[in-house]
């Protein structure tokens, strides 16, 4: 490997050298520091990499979290790797399964189609926001109740979905509810237990 | 056993973990330090690497190294298996600079956030020497040969080819295109080297202790210095069940870093990297008299393999004994093509061999105008026509009938294009499902405590199915204590050995374990009772108050007895389905499903039943629509995410109806249960067909079964 210390060679990416053979003082009138640390190799990576970084104030299951994070994060690694909330899974990191479906300002959202610093002051709701101390959310009960899952890895996204779902106004018919939960891919095949659930808890009549 | 366990309807015992997002997963373990890997895959499916840049991937912020075969750590089962085949015959990662399938990890990125090792991953140009490639199954089928261990898939009852001399014959071929399990979580795993020595890993696996062996296999370091945990498996579908080049990777490159690596591989490389089902092309040849009597059957059988490993599996099986004909010859061969190595996908082989044969079954059983049940019935094997001997339990006939009321079958006409809805052709179909009951040799720790709470452990492993929720119900059914003071743990590699979850075994195998270690615990109990001047029906908490212990424990080894040689022991499905053809469009919709289970006792009637409709799930998917597509110019599969390769979601699924037989098998195991993975997908995907055949007319012999084929 090389030895980054010992290494000054000129940097081959086309956007460096164009920074670098441009006017200097232009280039420094208008070009963000961001870009500037990538420019310069001897700017303290420690330091540089708080440049890199922007601010970012969140809601997340009630609790205030003033953060400071790449833009590049997507809103479901910044759940699962900074804030250690877990419960919302990488399923295709593509909006194709619904792993990762949580609640932003009570909308349904993949969250790893969304880039975290999107959601300046917004409120998110996750799986671990659902339960009300040790009272489980009605829909969370009927999912064991009607044995909505198997290995579990879908369902905390199947169960955002799903009481989204019911707040929207989708959960009317089986033949509904499975079109409007067929964003969630559940491979173990619970889709059958999934409707019952979630059917169940509609005709309940509470708040959800 | 307590009786009527059906109407038992225990819920999960993992359930509120699972539904508030407590449950951890490998990749949700947080250590100080964390790093994290991205891989480099191949752009060429076959050829050598001249060389690889990695300059600017290593100047890039917060990456720690680029592993690649250039510089990676020393790996001694590597270097000592040069002159035999590598641990468990698979491809050595990051070892030499040859290429044998697009998508082979190159190198790996390692950097301390997700991001910037996915940046530098970009960063990273590798340079190739192409050579010719082979991924195209029908180009290359000449090149199929016999496996080197071909077991016993070459068969003759009876005369070869004998079909071929009777009455009304059927002879066709059937394709299977390779599939990908997908289960909804990535793979990958997250491991540390807590010394220079001994490693801790966090991983998605099917068997802790499989893993564990592999692991030490490789590294060349003792068993007890490989930590596996793997509580939380989500999903696996067989592609669990080996330890994958990918995991060694993590482990070399923790090595390497001196941090914990983590890797989360992404969707496109679970197409290629763990694992397959295999294309497959059959060929079925039936010969039946005019009264139905089959007099022959044949099933060739050609399954996929890659360049560097022979994949084996049981396609041919279930054809030598389902139905009693005299004359019955099999043969299965592999072809290698510069892919990845496949690995069985639930119901393995036999899910591919169910679509041929039970295809074939209903296109006989057409061409003799007789119904496609009362043809079952009259080559009903009571007895197993390959072993010549009694099987363990057989309740087949009674679950025709079962399901076939159930379904409405008498709505069913004979001659296809009979009923229709509108602009849509109502069509119904059957088919039987069996898979081997084994059962393995498993041991289970019990302590029971004074206070009544019961702890077993045992190294099994629960990819969805429920195990610790059936093995709680194992438990309660001997001794009495209630669930919820029953707490199973598993997926821990220092726990007292069982065998990975495959191959529907873990019922019979664990729970066999759990029966005789909570036997034994009770027959402790009561000798302590007597001891003391003591009832066995006295509290727990004074017979051990007497005796001054807190608890007892047991560690109890369980291994099947002779049955296993005197009987034939299968489970058995019968799926029934429903289909709904739109004449335009040629687009099938699965209207109604009826799966009967004849797998003995039901111990776990919830989970049970959740697994069955889990299986009708997915063969809705290899019916209809799963197909993992290469672009035979480039090697490289093309559809490999979840809007191009279709799994079923939930507006695909109908209500599901499951029926068991629910009789106990007096010779599998203790609890006379059978296991269900396996046979809750096989068969499926033929029953589809022939309802489709019924709705249409048209017999589509080539999954899946997509509209063009219809319409065509």
């Amino acid at each position: 490997m090389a030895d980054k210390k010992t290494n000054n060679c000129p940097e081959k990416d086309s956007r460096r050298d164009f920074l670098k053979q441009s006017t200097l003082y232009t280039a420094l009138a208008l070009t963000p520091v961001t870009v500037l640390k990538a420019a310069d190799k001897k700017v303290d990576e420690r330091f540089a990499a708080l440049f890199e970084k922007i601010p970012l104030t969140l809601n997340v299951n009630g609790s205030k979290h003033a953060l400071s994070i790449e833009p590049r994060v997507t809103l479901l690694d910044l759940l699962r790797e900074e804030l250690q909330l877990t419960g919302t899974k990488k399923g295709c990191d593509h909006g194709q399964c619904g792993a990762c479906t949580v609640h932003v300002d009570g909308v349904r959202v993949n969250s790893c189609l969304s880039l975290a610093v999107m959601n300046e002051g917004k409120s998110i709701t996750t799986i671990e926001g659902l339960a009300t101390g040790d009272t489980l959310h009605p829909m969370q009960a009927a999912f064991i109740k009607h044995d909505g899952f198997q290995c579990g890895y879908c369902t905390p996204g199947q169960i955002m979905s799903a009481v989204a779902c019911v707040r929207e106004g989708h959960a009317k018919s089986k033949a509904d509810i499975r079109e409007y939960m067929s964003g969630n891919i559940c491979r173990c095949g619970a889709y059958p237990n999934i409707v019952d659930a979630i059917e169940e808890v509609q005709k309940s009549g509470g708040t959800v | 056993m307590k009786n009527s366990l059906l109407k038992d309807d225990t819920d999960r015992v993992d359930g509120i973990d699972k539904v508030t997002g407590k449950a951890k997963y490998f990749a949700e373990y947080q250590l100080p330090g964390i790093t994290y890997g991205v891989l480099v895959p191949s752009t060429i499916t076959k050829g050598t690497i001249t060389g690889i840049d990695s300059k600017a991937a290593e100047r890039a912020p917060g990456v720690l190294a680029v592993v690649s075969h250039l510089n990676r750590p020393e790996v001694k089962g590597y270097e000592a298996s040069n002159t035999k085949p590598v641990p468990n015959g698979t491809l050595k990662i990051f070892y030499t600079d040859k290429i044998a399938f697009n998508g082979q990890p190159v190198a790996m990125v390692v950097a301390d956030t997700y991001e910037r090792a996915v940046y530098a991953a970009a960063l990273v140009k590798v340079s190739y020497n192409k050579e010719i490639h082979a991924t195209d199954f029908d180009e290359n089928i000449s090149k199929a040969k016999p496996p080197r261990n071909p077991s016993s898939a070459f068969y003759v009852r009876g005369e070869a080819e004998a079909y071929k001399n009777s009455a009304v014959t059927i002879e066709q071929e059937y394709i299977l295109p390779t599939e990908t399990h997908n289960p909804m979580e990535l793979h990958g795993m997250l491991a540390h080297w807590d010394t220079e020595n001994r490693v801790t890993v966090y991983a998605k696996t099917q068997g802790v202790k499989a893993t564990q062996n592999t692991i030490s296999s490789t590294f060349m370091i003792p068993m007890e210095n490989v930590q596996v945990n793997s509580e939380f498996v989500g999903g696996g579908f067989g592609m669990a069940l080996r330890t994958w080049p990918v995991e060694i990777a993590v482990v070399m490159a923790a090595k390497k870093v001196k941090r914990p690596v983590k890797l989360v591989i992404t969707r496109d490389q679970m197409f290629t990297l763990v694992g397959h089902r295999p294309h497959a092309w059959q060929k079925i040849g039936l010969g039946a008299d005019q009264d139905g009597v089959l007099k022959g059957i044949t099933h060739h059988a050609i399954g996929q393999t890659s360049s560097y490993e022979d994949f084996t599996e049981n396609i041919v099986n279930m054809t030598k004994f389902m139905y009693k004909s005299p004359n019955v010859n099999t043969s299965y061969k592999i072809l290698p093509l510069d892919v990845g190595t496949p690995i069985w996908m639930r119901g393995p082989g036999e899910a591919t061999g169910a679509f041929a044969l039970e295809s074939a079954m209903d296109e006989m059983a057409h061409a003799l105008k007789m119904d496609p049940i009362a043809f079952r019935l009259k080559n009903y094997a009571e007895t197993d026509p390959e072993k010549n001997r009694p099987f363990s339990s057989k309740y087949v006939d009674e679950a025709y009938k079962l399901g076939a009321d159930k379904l409405g079958w008498s709505k069913r006409k004979n001659e296809p294009r009979q009923n229709k809805e509108g602009q849509w052709l109502v069509g119904y179909g059957m088919s039987t499902g069996v898979f081997s009951a084994g059962r393995g040799k498993a041991t289970v720790r019990g302590v029971w405590y004074a206070d009544g709470r019961l702890l077993l452990q045992s190294a099994s492993s629960d990819i969805g199915p429920g195990t610790g929720t059936g093995m709680v119900q194992v438990a309660h059914g001997v001794l009495g204590v209630p669930v919820n003071k029953i707490t199973f743990e598993l997926g821990d590699s220092s726990l007292p050995p069982a065998p990975s979850q495959g191959g529907s075994a873990t019922m019979s195998t664990v729970g066999s374990a759990v029966h005789d270690a909570c036997t034994a615990l009770k027959n402790n109990l009561a000798e302590l009772a007597a001891n003391s001047g003591m009832s066995v029906t006295d509290p727990i908490a004074e017979i051990l108050k007497k005796n001054n212990l807190p608890s007892i424990e047991v560690t109890k080894e369980s291994s099947p007895g002779n049955d296993q040689s005197k009987y034939s022991m299968y489970s058995f499905s019968i799926h029934f389905v429903e289909v709904k053809v739109h004449e335009l469009t040629g687009v099938v919709k699965v209207s109604k499903i009826v799966s009967v289970g004849d797998s003995g006792k039901i111990v776990s009637p919830k989970t049970a039943r959740s697994q069955m409709v889990g299986g009708a799930v997915g063969g809705i998917g290899m019916a209809l629509t799963e197909e993992s597509v290469i672009d035979h110019r480039y090697g490289k599969f093309i559809n490999n995410n979840f809007a191009d390769y279709h799994v079923p979601v939930n507006a695909d699924v109908p209500d599901i109806d499951v029926i068991f037989i629910n009789k106990p098998d007096p010779y599998t195991n203790p609890m006379g249960a059978k296991g269900m993975g396996e046979i809750a997908l096989i068969g499926f995907s033929a029953a589809v067909a022939n309802a489709v055949f019924n709705a249409t007319g048209k017999r589509i012999r080539t999954l899946p079964i997509t509209p063009d084929k219809i319409l065509s």
